[in-house]
């Protein structure tokens, strides 16, 4: 006998979605959390005396609407600093484009280009509601498709048909090819090419040359449709947004153990039946649900000696290794960008500017280097949000692409240099920014796969690419959050429909739970 | 790796280490090529090889058959997830047949593991497994090795066989069980000597460095003189193997993973191999899919018919009343036993022990084809099977 009708190994963000869904469904769930604070990648940290950030994601872009309201989030806490921000590609001239929604400005813009970004948004918006409905929804099955498998194929199908001729031919064509041949056919402005196409390699291992930077463009493109038109920021930092779901999650009937890391997945006759803590503590139960990402459950937790040499085979050749660092950044001041105001400070700003300069940065990680100059996304949330910083004082976060994860010198050695490279960078762009920096933290794939146990320190638990999502995602024979391992669940951001505080993945796993009832 | 042999040639078949004496033999100059290696059809007579086999003893070059190396503290526990079978059951200095599936519950391969010491097992194959094995090795501490060109290697088989092997020196060989193995000194070598075998009748495997081949070729042939010992080609194997009713990768099933249309490959029940699969095993390789298939039926049985008449029913349709129900992909007339053999794969739920078959058989003679349909019968075991082959210690001849 259990006292638990099922285990939820990881208390992310999806975990945490999942385990309420499966609460609310009547089933008693207790989650199993390593780390003491809630919620995975969607985590606040206070890396300095009285500086706080967001230590993974740091602009909420995704969060399902659904999710949102079904747990009540709000009434849980979640608070919302500022929403549907600009994102400010800055120019080293300071001839900066700014994207509000569908619209684009900038000094340096020719009208053709506004109109046509107007045009582009149209259109990818189109495409993204196609994606964002099929993320909805468990991803079919290609063969031995069920009913449901085939009504979902058919949806998507229809949906594909419904955009007409022009924008479905479109789409088969853009789908599969990159940014910058999109770009370039678009649009004249290169600060304006390089923020869009800095938007389809954002997180992965991509260049704006690499094939699927499309497919991510519209990837971020289903947080339009989910109703963020433009990044937003959590109150309190995105942790906030961890202990909101976290609260929901409680007060839905979920038990939640922190500090509690699981050594292993318990397997009997190759079915789940529990898991081993570090420390020795055993729990039964019918079912268990990794939030951890595929290749942690089945390389660490379940041990790719108990389970068939294809399932391993496909495990072990998922592509999430990143090259993507988060800088953190205490300051004794608001800095003094180029050509900005200070009431633009709080938006979104990129340094990119131009696709070659991305192109650049990402060769560097591909022959195991970190960027000479890397691209950077800033967010300086404590304009929003003063209970950040120390008053008069503010936080800066920043992605940093590209920071290999298999960096070739090993990082404890580059850290230091690489740190200083970012301030320099940004220093181009915001003069006498270096001497405001009071304290750093920089955190490199190794530490961001170290602090969140996820595998390559991949924030999507798996690039989002055209041979890893949908039916494909984490892997063929895995897709519809069940595992060939009998009782095992997966509802992290590796599976369907991906990363992103999004939330989905753990709500979709939780109805395919539900769904399959007692012979899950 | 050691190439030797490899280097003395320039042709571009690979040369077995026996190469200089096989060629000397084959009076016939006929080859075929086995694994890359150039390979004797016959040497002299297909029909007296096969009796060398069945009365005196015939010697057979297996060099060219794949062996792999697998040691380190986790190599039982790897063969036992790669392989059907239970491996904990195979003590030190024996020998186990088994069969090993992909995911799906698809036969890859059958083999023989030889276990040589607690940590240390040598697996031979027909098909290059070099690839698989690393795959399968993930999560595991062992170290996967092909030796395929460090071993030479000669079958030994027939009622005089032992004979042969006490008169080269191997003392107290006759002590040796089936599926044991035994060492001894081949000038200075180790000579490693298994009682398995491909023929179904006494006999024995020798395994030796190459360096060693050519020498211990002309010992057992000088040895084995007396008990009339004559080198056998491939045909005559293929005679014997089908007497017994031992199944031939890529003839008698497609190696899943050379398997390119769906549904060509075969699961081990299908296969008649049923016995080499541990469901108590917790996990090995294709376990999930063979448990569907437990659930929910096999496609196919692999069935031995005894056929009327002495026309082999090669590549023969074989039909029950007037429905086609399966195809033969083996088929000989054995002379030992006297009767016409066919191995045939069956669709289920046809081809139960006893039952009435019909095979339909072409031949030519003179450019004149002839069709019959020739009765058979689905019988329960291979129609050669000697207490020689088992008894210990090994009657000598």
């Amino acid at each position: 006998m259990t006292d638990y009708d099922v285990l939820l190994v990881g208390g992310g963000h999806n975990g945490l979605v999942c385990a309420a869904y499966l609460a609310r469904a009547g089933k008693k769930v207790l989650v199993l959390e390593a780390n003491e604070p809630l919620g995975g990648a969607a985590a606040s940290r206070e890396f300095a005396p009285g500086y706080t950030v967001s230590s993974c994601a740091h602009w909420l872009t995704h969060l399902s609407p659904v999710v949102s309201k079904d747990l009540d989030l709000e009434r849980h806490g979640l608070q919302l600093a500022a929403r549907d921000l600009d994102s400010i590609g800055l120019a080293p001239d300071g001839q900066h484009v700014t994207v509000t929604g569908n619209t684009v400005q900038g000094a340096g813009l020719s009208p053709e280009d506004m109109q046509a970004y107007t045009e582009f948004h149209r259109k990818t918006i189109k495409f993204s509601k196609l994606l964002a409905k099929a993320f909805a929804v468990r991803p079919p099955k290609l063969v031995e498709s069920n009913f449901t498998d085939r009504v979902n194929l058919l949806k998507l199908g229809l949906g594909m048909k419904m955009l007409g001729r022009e924008d479905m031919s479109d789409l088969l064509r853009l789908a599969l090819i990159n940014m910058y041949d999109v770009m370039e056919e678009n649009f004249d402005n290169e600060t304006l090419k390089a923020l869009l196409s800095f938007d389809g390699v954002l997180g992965a291992h991509m260049g704006p040359r690499s094939p699927n930077t499309v497919f991510g463009y519209l990837y971020r493109r289903v947080g339009d449709v989910h109703g963020y038109n433009g990044p937003a920021v959590v109150k309190g930092g995105m942790g906030a947004l961890g202990t909101a779901v976290a609260d929901a999650a409680r007060a839905a009937g979920v038990e939640i153990r922190t500090g509690s890391p699981v050594e292993k997945i318990n397997l009997q006759d190759s079915r789940a039946v529990g898991v081993t803590l570090v420390g020795g503590e055993v729990i039964a139960a019918p079912l268990v649900v990794s939030n951890a990402d595929p290749v942690t459950t089945f390389e660490k937790l379940v041990g790719y000696r108990n389970i068939e040499t294809g399932m391993v085979r496909r495990v072990s050749q998922i592509r999430m290794r990143s090259g993507v660092a988060k800088l953190h950044l205490a300051l004794d001041g608001l800095p003094q960008f180029k050509g900005l105001d200070n009431t633009q400070l709080g938006q979104r700003l990129v340094i990119a500017p131009s696709m070659d300069y991305i192109e650049r940065a990402f060769n560097s990680a591909k022959y195991g280097e970190s960027s000479a100059l890397p691209a950077l996304d800033i967010s300086i949330a404590s304009v929003h949000d003063s209970s950040l910083a120390p008053a008069g004082k503010h936080v800066m976060s920043v992605i940093v692409q590209f920071a290999p994860y298999d960096l070739r010198e090993g990082w404890e050695s580059h850290k230091e240099q690489f740190t200083q490279r970012v301030i320099d960078t940004i220093s181009a762009y915001a003069p006498g920014f270096s001497s405001q920096v009071v304290a750093s933290e920089l955190l490199t794939p190794v530490d961001l796969e170290r602090e969140f146990h996820m595998k390559g320190g991949h924030w999507h638990h798996g690039e989002i690419s055209l041979d890893q999502v949908m039916m494909m995602r984490p892997f063929p024979g895995a897709t519809q959050y069940g595992t060939a391992v009998d009782g095992l669940y997966l509802c992290g951001a590796g599976s369907h429909p991906g990363g992103g505080v999004m939330g989905l993945a753990g709500r979709n796993a939780a109805q395919e739970i539900i769904k399959r009832g007692a012979q899950a | 790796m050691s190439n030797t042999h490899r280097e003395q040639s320039d042709v571009m078949m690979l040369e077995s280490p026996f190469h200089s004496r096989v060629k000397a033999a084959n009076e016939l100059n006929e080859w075929d090529c086995w694994a890359g290696y150039t390979t004797p059809t016959k040497y002299f007579d297909v029909e007296l090889e096969y009796f060398a086999v069945r009365s005196t003893t015939g010697v057979f070059d297996l060099s060219p058959m794949n062996k792999y190396s697998i040691t380190g503290p986790d190599a039982q526990a790897y063969l036992d997830r790669v392989m059907t079978r239970n491996i904990s059951k195979i003590n030190v200095d024996r020998v186990g047949y088994s069969v090993w599936c992909d995911d799906a519950g698809q036969v890859m391969d059958d083999g023989t593991i030889f276990r040589l010491a607690e940590n240390e097992y040598r697996l031979c194959a027909y098909a290059r497994a070099m690839d698989w094995l690393s795959w399968c090795a993930m999560g595991f501490d062992v170290n996967i090795e092909d030796v395929s060109d460090q071993v030479a290697a000669l079958a030994v088989q027939g009622p005089t066989s032992c004979s042969c092997l006490k008169a080269m020196g191997l003392e107290g060989i006759e002590n040796l069980k089936p599926f044991g193995i035994a060492h001894f000194d081949f000038d200075g070598e180790d000579l490693m000597v298994s009682r398995t075998g491909f023929t179904g009748d006494l006999g024995y495997e020798l395994w030796i460095t190459p360096h060693k081949a050519e020498a211990m070729w002309d010992a057992l042939f000088s040895a084995g003189e007396s008990y009339m010992i004559k080198p056998i080609g491939s045909l005559a194997l293929e005679l014997t193997r089908i007497e017994t009713g031992f199944l031939q990768a890529g003839v008698d099933f497609v190696p899943a993973q050379d398997a390119v249309r769906l549904g060509r490959s075969r699961s081990p029940f299908e296969l008649g191999l049923g016995w080499l699969v541990d469901m108590n095993k917790p996990v090995f390789n294709g376990k999930q899919a063979l448990l569907r298939e437990q659930r929910e039926g096999s496609r196919y049985r692999f069935v031995i018919l005894d056929v009327d008449g002495n026309k082999p029913a090669h590549n023969s349709f074989i039909y029950q009343g007037k429905g086609k129900v399966g195809t033969v992909t083996s088929a000989a007339w054995c002379p030992t036993a006297k009767s016409n053999v066919a191995f045939a794969q069956i669709e289920m739920p046809y081809g139960e022990v006893g039952d009435d078959l019909v095979a339909e058989i072409y031949y030519e003679r003179e450019l004149h084809w002839t069709r019959v349909m020739a009765p058979c019968k689905v019988i329960e075991s291979a129609v050669f099977n000697p207490p020689r082959r088992r008894q210990t210690p090994a009657p000598a001849y």
